[in-house]
């Protein structure tokens, strides 16, 4: 278990320097900092000083070794258009994307598990087929159109809900409604397949065989189970609280990360991209690492073992 | 598409290709492959089915509902508020979302399906660096990453196929180096290389023939994610730029008139969930006919 | 050349694996193949005998250069084996083929059988393109198939006309060797001997010299002109087919000739008692003793080395049979079980 651990921890660690090195890279590659922070027709020589105060003349890796130390001090640069700390910039809007997210995380979970489970339970059902439809379309419906169908219907034809804006809790509903459907319907979807390949196994067959009753052998051998291929999509959504929000913040005007960082793409404001990028990147490898403690809990066969996939 | 047990059936232990009999195909599944044949037609011949230029304007025209809604026949379905043809943007609208699409999805099979045998063929090293980078792309969401090149490199059209072609290789890698792997250890593969084939041949002629299926199927439930990925980065104003028009570019825009002309946003809305719903139904149905280890 | 030649010369080979038990195991050293050697001459049958992970399998992947053995080496008609992936090796692969255990996991299945066995000729660029399809009909003829099978795919032969395709393939370029690993063990039993009689007649026919790796006695004493036993990873006894057969010489040889069923044989069958072998733990000393019945103190402490018997100049690696040693008790328990 310890060494199962450890592999995980080298591999979060891993992944963390690669999203660094890979800001690193895209960095250097996009253009000459100095020029792109300078305007084009700056004097020689202040673009010169530039480059010497910044260090642009050192070597790469020398410059490469002093990004990494700078992040480790949480030093991530000024916005470019209006010179705060980025990881400021970034910090306060983050509690606006949790007030979307979060609630759609527990509606992606409260709906999307229990259809998924209950699809999968009453195969080729009537039920089965209409959430099956459901979730195959809530997966292929865009979150902007969803959102823009949304407004269109309860704000614009019906006018019970605003459209866009974060004056009151009202806001929020449309918002978080497109967000949780979308999700409900990929849980949904996995969760049932997660589940029928579970039901198919022989020690459900064996449970069945030795006179275990039905929901007994559910609750006893299949829930869990299925749980363990489910834990990591919820993991990934889960990680991606911060980032799921991008298109639909976008959509309803909704001051969070995700919009933030449509704006800075837009203005090339780097310094507010690269942050967004870490700070998705160490939600995302830290949902990872819990998904990974709680595969120990649930699969005790990778108490022992390393998983193949990763070994 | 209910017609069809969704069921992964365990992976025969004697491998036959598909038999060649005239399964009944689920109503739905006609219907998706009735719609991509139409959307493929309406691709190809973008320019002979347009009715107007996608940029011309008429001004006499602005808003104009489309038929049914008021409109005239003249713009079929409607027009934007520079008076511009809804129905003769839509359609240069599908083929550079399809191209797109198209484009990124045969790039990331290739880049993915060559990573994958690099690892396969040499082990090792290459192949835990390969498996680092496919866990890197596995859990991180695209979208940020993409956004993130997007903002350092700015925008053209060759760079943001290039950069969708990233998305899902990862997938793809997997698949190939598992198949090339267990082929290699005693199947087949190390049969033709004990003859002496170079493994430009193993791979090439023997595996990736093998492997073909199940990429296909592959490629066919990561092209819907390719279009809404697209359209997505599109309608943020950050994906195909104008002049150029794609069909998120046409949502985004349409948006803007919400109110007063909900036809400009509706026409592709509907163009982008009709093409990814049957995309996935020809998907999904693929799979359950022809791969069923795959999930 | 003249026949008394040796084709194939293998000299101490050793293949080590290194293999973790658990998550907390420390890597343990298993030595597939310590130290074995062979000599195959032209035209001749080598049998290769053993339980299932005694190293058999992996000797002849050593033996044709697939794997590379970490100490000892292995010379081809008196070149040293190239390594696996350099254009030499893959030159040599015309003259030293392969078959398999599983024929339908050694053939594509998505490509006929006559594209498959043209497939060497391709590779090597033997003969042109045109006279490809009369090559492959002469091969099929030559294993028993019928012209029209090129046209047939893996699946939709049975497992024998599988196996005579996987041979017609390792005998398109006509080669100096055939490695046969457990060629029949998967097949149907009325089966196994047609195409024993197959290979024979082939090796009268072409002069292909064969190295025949089986865990069945009598299979390997049909085919053979010189029979070796191996034990975790040694050769133990090395012989004519009769005098291993009739007369075994090694304590584990005469319990796995014991082991063959045998109609009206008065006497007692060897029934092999303690933990079978477990390369990963092998025993000091003679690696047999813990399982031998005539074991003296000496052997669990000296490796026996493979030499000729000073009495009828038999190769055996024993000091009881070499007369080194008096004959112990075994020890742990044997039994004898009446017939």
């Amino acid at each position: 278990m310890l060494r199962f651990l450890g592999l995980r921890l080298a591999r979060a660690l891993l992944t963390m320097v690669l999203v660094v090195t890979f800001a690193f890279i895209v960095l250097r590659l996009s253009g000459d900092p100095a020029l792109l922070i300078m305007s084009a027709d700056a004097p020689p020589e202040a673009i010169a000083a530039f480059r010497q105060a910044w260090g642009l003349n050192d070597p790469i890796w020398e410059q490469y070794l002093r990004y990494f130390a700078a992040i480790f001090r949480g030093d991530l640069g000024q916005s470019m258009r209006d010179g705060r700390p980025a990881i400021e910039l970034v910090a306060e809007r983050i509690p606006a994307t949790l007030a979307l997210t979060l609630p759609a995380l527990a509606i992606k979970l409260g709906l999307g598990i229990p259809a998924g489970i209950y699809a999968a339970l009453h195969r080729n059902s009537f039920a089965d087929r209409a959430v099956m439809l459901l979730a195959v379309a809530g997966f292929t419906v865009p979150s902007f159109v969803l959102g823009l169908v949304l407004v269109l219907v309860f704000a614009v034809q019906l006018g019970w809900l605003p459209s866009g804006g974060q004056e009151s809790w009202r806001h929020g509903v449309l918002p978080v409604l497109t967000l949780g459907i979308g999700g409900a319907a990929v849980l949904a979807r996995f969760t049932r397949s997660a589940m029928l390949e579970v039901l198919g196994q022989p020690y459900m067959r064996t449970a069945l065989a030795k006179g275990v009753p039905w929901a007994r052998a559910v609750r006893r051998h299949a829930l869990p189970n299925a749980a363990i291929p489910t834990v990591t999509i919820v993991g990934f959504m889960v990680g991606s609280l911060l980032a799921g929000a991008v298109v639909v913040e976008s959509v309803f005007s909704w001051p969070g990360v995700g919009r933030l960082l449509v704006v800075a793409v837009a203005n090339r404001d780097l310094a507010v991209v690269q942050c967004i990028l870490l700070l998705v990147a160490a939600t995302m490898v830290s949902a990872n690492l819990v998904v990974d403690l709680l595969y120990g809990v649930l699969d005790p066969r990778l108490r022992s073992a390393p998983r193949e996939a990763t070994a | 598409m209910s017609d069809i047990p969704l069921s992964a059936m365990p992976a025969p232990a004697v491998w036959a290709p598909p038999a060649r009999r005239r399964a009944r195909v689920p109503v739905l599944v006609v219907l998706a492959v009735l719609w991509l044949v139409l959307m493929l037609v309406v691709a190809f011949a973008a320019d002979l089915l347009s009715p107007f230029p996608y940029t011309a304007l008429d001004l006499r025209n602005r808003l104009s509902p489309p038929v049914g809604m008021g409109g005239v026949w003249l713009h079929a379905l409607g027009t934007d508020e520079l008076g511009r043809d809804v129905l003769s943007r839509l359609i240069t609208s599908i083929r550079m979302s399809l191209l797109i699409a198209f484009g990124a999805t045969v790039i990331s099979a290739v880049l993915g399906v060559t990573l994958g045998f690099l690892a396969a063929h040499f082990r090792g090293l290459v192949e835990q660096a390969v498996l680092a980078l496919v866990d890197f792309q596995a859990s991180m969401p695209f979208l940020i990453l993409a956004l993130a090149v997007l903002a350092f490199f700015g925008n053209a059209l060759p760079l943001f196929i290039c950069l969708l072609g990233l998305n899902g290789w990862e997938r793809y890698a997997r698949i190939a180096r598992g198949l090339a792997v267990s082929a290699g250890s005693q199947g087949y593969a190390a049969a033709v290389t004990g003859l002496g084939a170079s493994p430009w041949r193993v791979y090439g002629r023997h595996v990736l023939p093998n492997i073909a299926s199940t990429l296909i199927v592959s490629m066919t439930l990561a092209f819907p994610e390719i279009i809404l990925l697209e359209s997505g980065l599109s309608f943020l104003g950050l994906g195909v730029q104008p002049p150029m028009t794609s069909l998120g570019n046409m949502v985004g825009y349409g948006r803007e008139y919400l109110t007063r002309a909900p036809w400009i946003l509706l026409a592709p809305s509907s163009v982008i969930v009709l093409t990814t719903l049957s995309v996935s139904l020809l998907g999904d149905w693929l799979r359950d006919r022809l791969d069923p280890t795959l999930r | 050349m003249t026949g008394d030649e040796p084709l194939l010369h293998a000299q101490d080979l050793v293949r080590r694996y290194t293999m973790r038990r658990g998550m907390f195991g420390k890597p343990v050293e298993v030595r597939a193949v310590d130290g074995v050697s062979l000599t195959l001459r032209r035209g001749q049958t080598l049998g290769l005998v053993g339980e299932s992970g005694c190293g058999k399998s992996t000797t002849g992947r050593m033996v044709l250069g697939l794997e590379v053995p970490d100490a000892g080496g292995v010379a081809f008609a008196n070149e040293r084996m190239p390594l696996p992936g350099t254009p030499e090796w893959r030159r040599l692969r015309a003259r030293m083929t392969m078959v398999y255990q599983d024929p339908l996991g050694a053939l594509d299945r998505r490509l006929d059988i006559g594209t498959q066995v043209a497939e060497p000729l391709e590779i090597h660029g033997i003969g042109t393109r045109a006279d490809r399809p009369g090559r492959v009909e002469a091969l099929l003829r030559g294993v028993g198939l019928r012209p029209d099978h090129a046209r047939s795919f893996p699946h939709e032969l049975s497992g024998g006309q599988r196996q005579r395709a996987v041979l017609a393939r390792a005998l398109a370029t006509a080669p100096d060797l055939l490695v046969c690993d457990e060629p029949i063990s998967a097949l149907d039993v009325s089966i196994q001997a047609q195409v024993m009689n197959l290979l024979s007649e082939v090796q009268a026919r072409t002069g292909v010299a064969m190295l025949f790796i089986s865990h069945d006695l009598r299979a390997v004493r049909q085919m053979s002109h010189r029979v070796a036993v191996m034990y975790l990873g040694r050769v133990v006894e090395e012989g004519e087919p009769d005098d291993v057969l009739h007369a075994p010489a090694h304590p584990y040889s005469q319990a796995l000739v014991s082991a063959i069923p045998h109609p009206g044989r008065r006497g007692g069958r060897i029934v092999l008692k303690g933990d079978p072998p477990n390369p990963a733990a092998r025993p000091a000393g003679c690696a047999f003793h813990p399982r031998c019945a005539v074991a003296a103190a000496v052997c669990a402490r000296e490796v026996p080395a493979l030499k000729r018997r000073p009495s009828d100049g038999r190769l055996v690696a024993c000091h009881v049979a070499q007369g080194d040693a008096a004959a112990g008790a075994g020890l742990p328990q044997i039994a004898m079980e009446a017939a």
